[in-house]
């Protein structure tokens, strides 16, 4: 089972990343994109998906892999 | 004085910090990341570097490391603790200090000579401030964009805790002077405590007139005379 986590800076926070990226894509002529927020993706092979589990994981998401300050996070298991 | 600077897999401004407190005629010592006491110190430099390769996030592996838990400890005792560009991104990813540092505003690594605001000459780190509360020292950092949240700004502004701002030769923190967008020009910041400050720029490369500029050298001595001051030798 594999849990992905999607971590992708917070609203207020400048990602110029995203904007760079936002800027290439006009220039290539891909009209009708507002917005580009540039992330990290995590992929976790997992034993569980108990509610336990997911807890811990939060937690680590919470202290470790992002960081709280300029980051949101989504898990998903699959 | 006694000063420890901490080594991490990756650090490389360790050995500048450690020469420039030699040349400023005080002791200096490393400490592996992998200890676990501070041991007989006065005051702690976290170098500038790459840490773990600024894996998953600039100083989020280093946080971790066993050397960091009893930093923290030091820290709470009231010990001095300066962070250094990569060294100021593990203090606040360790929750020392306040906010965190993303990548530069225009993507670049910006390798250069600044000038920095003394924006508060009354603290254990700035208090040797020059007249014109300006000093000039190098940058060499990617991520080096310093952002708050409003509410956390509010408080670092209302309890002076912003200690160097990016500003003009003039002393203006004008946006052309900011190298990396940081909110407020913000170049370092200090705890509630005043007794651990982090700052981007390397005042420890800027001891010695012969490399340029001797400017950074007052930081350290700033450190050097609030110890004296606690009678510590």
């Amino acid at each position: 089972m594999k849990a992905k986590i999607t971590i992708t800076p917070k609203k207020a926070v400048l990602d110029p990343q995203g904007k760079a990226v936002l800027n290439a894509l006009e220039h290539l002529g891909y009209d009708g994109v507002g917005d580009v927020r540039v992330g990290k993706y995590l992929e976790l092979d997992v034993a569980s998906d108990s509610p336990e589990f997911r807890r811990t994981l939060d937690e680590a998401c919470h202290r470790f892999l992002s960081n709280p300050v300029i980051e949101d996070y989504h898990v998903e298991f699959e | 004085m006694r000063f420890s600077v901490l080594q991490f897999p990756g650090a490389n401004s360790d050995q500048d910090c450690l020469h420039a407190v030699r040349v400023l005629g005080h002791e200096a010592r490393y400490l592996w990341h992998k200890e676990s006491e501070i041991g007989g110190t006065d005051a702690v430099l976290v170098p500038g570097g790459f840490s773990y390769g600024d894996y998953l996030r600039a100083g989020a592996i280093a946080r971790f490391s066993p050397i960091m838990q009893a930093l923290v400890r030091f820290a709470n005792e009231g010990g001095l603790v300066l962070g250094i560009c990569n060294g100021f991104q593990i203090l606040c990813e360790a929750g020392l200090l306040p906010g965190a540092l993303i990548r530069n505003r225009e993507l670049h690594f910006r390798c250069e000579h600044v000038f920095l605001k003394i924006a508060n000459p009354e603290t254990p780190f700035t208090r040797v401030a020059p007249d014109s509360g300006v000093i000039r020292v190098p940058i060499a950092h990617g991520e080096g964009c310093y952002f708050a949240d409003q509410e956390t700004l509010s408080r670092l502004t209302e309890s002076r805790r912003i200690l160097w701002q990016y500003c003009d030769q003039e002393g203006t923190p004008s946006e052309d002077a900011n190298p990396n967008g940081s909110v407020q020009n913000i170049a370092g910041v200090c705890n509630e405590k005043g007794n651990v400050a982090g700052l981007m720029p390397h005042p420890e490369r800027a001891c010695e007139p012969v490399i340029g500029s001797a400017e950074g050298a007052s930081v350290l001595e700033s450190m050097i005379q609030t110890l004296s001051e606690r009678g510590q030798h």
